[in-house]
């Protein structure tokens, strides 16, 4: 087998000439850092850092059963959005496992799914699937469409003397609309995965550099962020990330994702489960938890309570906000109460915490 | 984070350890290499005082926010002292890998072992080696 060497993204010459460390993220060669994870963080938290994002997918569904397509294909209630707004779904197996996390907008004319990098070709499957026998048409628009992800209390100050009108900086939590960013034709969504206030901007692949270049050369400064902080960001919030903490192994009860599962409809491919979960709740679920003294869990490490083994960390990291180690962990559900002391096994190292509620680290008083 | 650079007056351990002799002493850290690999150091996990440390054996753990790294010990030696500083500001040892940035102070139990060692051209030379593998 040979193989396959790594895309990169329309943005790789800004992030060489940037000094960032590169790496392979679900067969793409994505910004790690540009020096310092845990000062990108900071900057994030406290003014305004921007993300190339580009790896991830987009998948476009229009026509009359567009709607019915997607009732089908995600887990919550579709017919609640309209014109302008987007909602955090999720896609499951006819088993109930997921098969990703995802945002689906609604535009004008079509809907709009932004899917996980490493997930872009089975929601393209699924979605077709989907297709099939309905009055639809579909198109996979990955490699036509760069993200770029403006993030931090600062972000409106960066964001306005690019914006062609004030419509982007007027949108409420999860709407979006369309705008010229830097010239640039653009959709702009008031989303992200930082728990911080900010955007997240699609357009043109080649022409995500000019607004990259624009974001970077204006007067309020912004810190260019690699994935690294952009993990530390999400799990200080608690946000689950595919791989870690969700895959077809489980479903989304389990992770504490009832609200993202249409509860009065449950018609979606998959619902038998949930249902099912919901009537009698599986043995673990999702906790967030921080260490009481030094060390850093890691993904894979058993979570003790009272000496008994109750489960294993998904994520873990240090807490560049906090300065103490944090995670995410399934642990048996009769122990996942808040405040419930806890040992995490770091390699023979038994390390004191407590589980505690989600997220770690207060939303900036500024996001919705 | 520091320039790349690898002074003369220390001996090096195939690993990225580096070790200073003081007397009947030694200091040992990472290399400028080892720190650039592990990026921003977030976490250190030093032995404690009193343990003995065997050549090529690990020792300790060095932490960045996504990776934990094992520091191996270029010689044999017991632990006379840690760098707590370290302890507290771990980031030291990117800023200033040969000062600072030093991890444990030992007193050597084979100074013979330091033979095995490369000086700081055969150290360079090793890692064009390995960049060219």
């Amino acid at each position: 087998m040979s193989a396959i060497s790594p895309r990169t993204t329309s943005l790789y010459p800004r992030h060489v000439a940037a000094g960032a460390k590169l790496g392979d993220f679900a067969g793409w060669q994505m910004p790690l850092d540009y020096g310092s994870p845990r000062g990108e963080h900071l900057a994030v938290r406290g003014s305004v850092g921007l993300f190339d994002v580009s790896h991830m997918g987009q998948i476009e569904v229009a026509g009359r059963e567009a709607r019915s397509l997607l009732a089908w294909a995600l887990t919550n209630d579709v017919a609640a959005i309209g014109p302008g707004q987007g909602q955090y779904t999720l896609m499951l197996t006819d088993e109930g496992g997921v098969i990703d996390d995802l945002i689906v907008y609604a535009l004008l004319d079509r809907y709009l799914l932004v899917v996980n990098a490493a997930n872009r070709d089975v929601c393209w499957a699924r979605i077709c699937e989907g297709a099939e026998g309905r009055d639809v048409e579909v198109a996979e628009r990955s490699d036509e469409i760069a993200m770029l992800a403006l993030q931090g209390p600062d972000w409106a100050k960066a964001l306005e003397p690019l914006a062609g009108s004030p419509a982007p900086l007027g949108l409420e939590y999860f709407e979006i609309t369309e705008d010229m960013i830097a010239q640039v034709p653009a959709l702009v969504a008031r989303t992200g995965y930082t728990g911080e206030p900010g955007v997240e901007i699609m357009c043109p692949w080649e022409l995500a550099p000019r607004i990259w270049d624009a974001l970077m050369r204006g007067s309020t400064s912004v810190t260019p962020a690699g994935l690294v902080a952009r993990d530390t960001l999400r799990t200080e919030m608690g946000y689950p990330l595919y791989g870690n903490e969700l895959g077809r192994d489980r479903g989304p009860i389990a992770a504490g994702l009832k609200w993202a599962c249409d509860a009065a409809g449950l018609a979606f491919a998959g619902a038998e489960s949930v249902r099912r979960d919901l009537e009698h709740p599986p043995s673990e679920r999702l906790v967030a938890f921080a260490f009481d003294e030094p060390g850093i869990p890691r993904p894979g490490q058993s979570v003790l309570v009272s000496d008994v083994l109750a489960g294993t960390v998904t994520s873990g990291t240090l807490s560049p906000s906090l300065e103490c180690g944090i995670g995410m962990a399934y642990v048996r559900s009769d122990l996942a109460m808040p405040d419930t002391a806890i040992v995490v096994d770091v390699r023979g190292r038994l390390r004191r915490g407590h589980i505690a509620r989600r997220p770690l680290v207060a939303r900036s008083p500024r996001t919705d | 984070m520091a320039d790349e650079h690898y002074p003369e007056d220390l001996r090096y351990h195939r690993e990225h350890d580096w070790v200073r002799v003081d007397g009947d002493e030694a200091v040992f850290g990472i290399t400028w290499f080892a720190q650039d690999a592990l990026g921003e150091v977030v976490f250190y996990e030093p032995p404690a005082v009193g343990a003995t440390l065997a050549a090529d054996a690990t020792y300790g753990e060095l932490e960045s926010v996504k990776a934990v790294s094992d520091i191996y010990a270029p010689a044999d030696g017991e632990v006379v002292s840690v760098n707590e500083d370290v302890v507290a500001a771990p980031e030291l040892v990117n800023t200033d890998p040969y000062g600072a940035g030093w991890l444990v102070r030992v007193r050597l139990t084979n100074p013979a072992r330091l033979d095995a060692l490369m000086d700081q051209a055969a150290y360079v030379a090793y890692l064009a080696g390995l960049g060219e593998a």
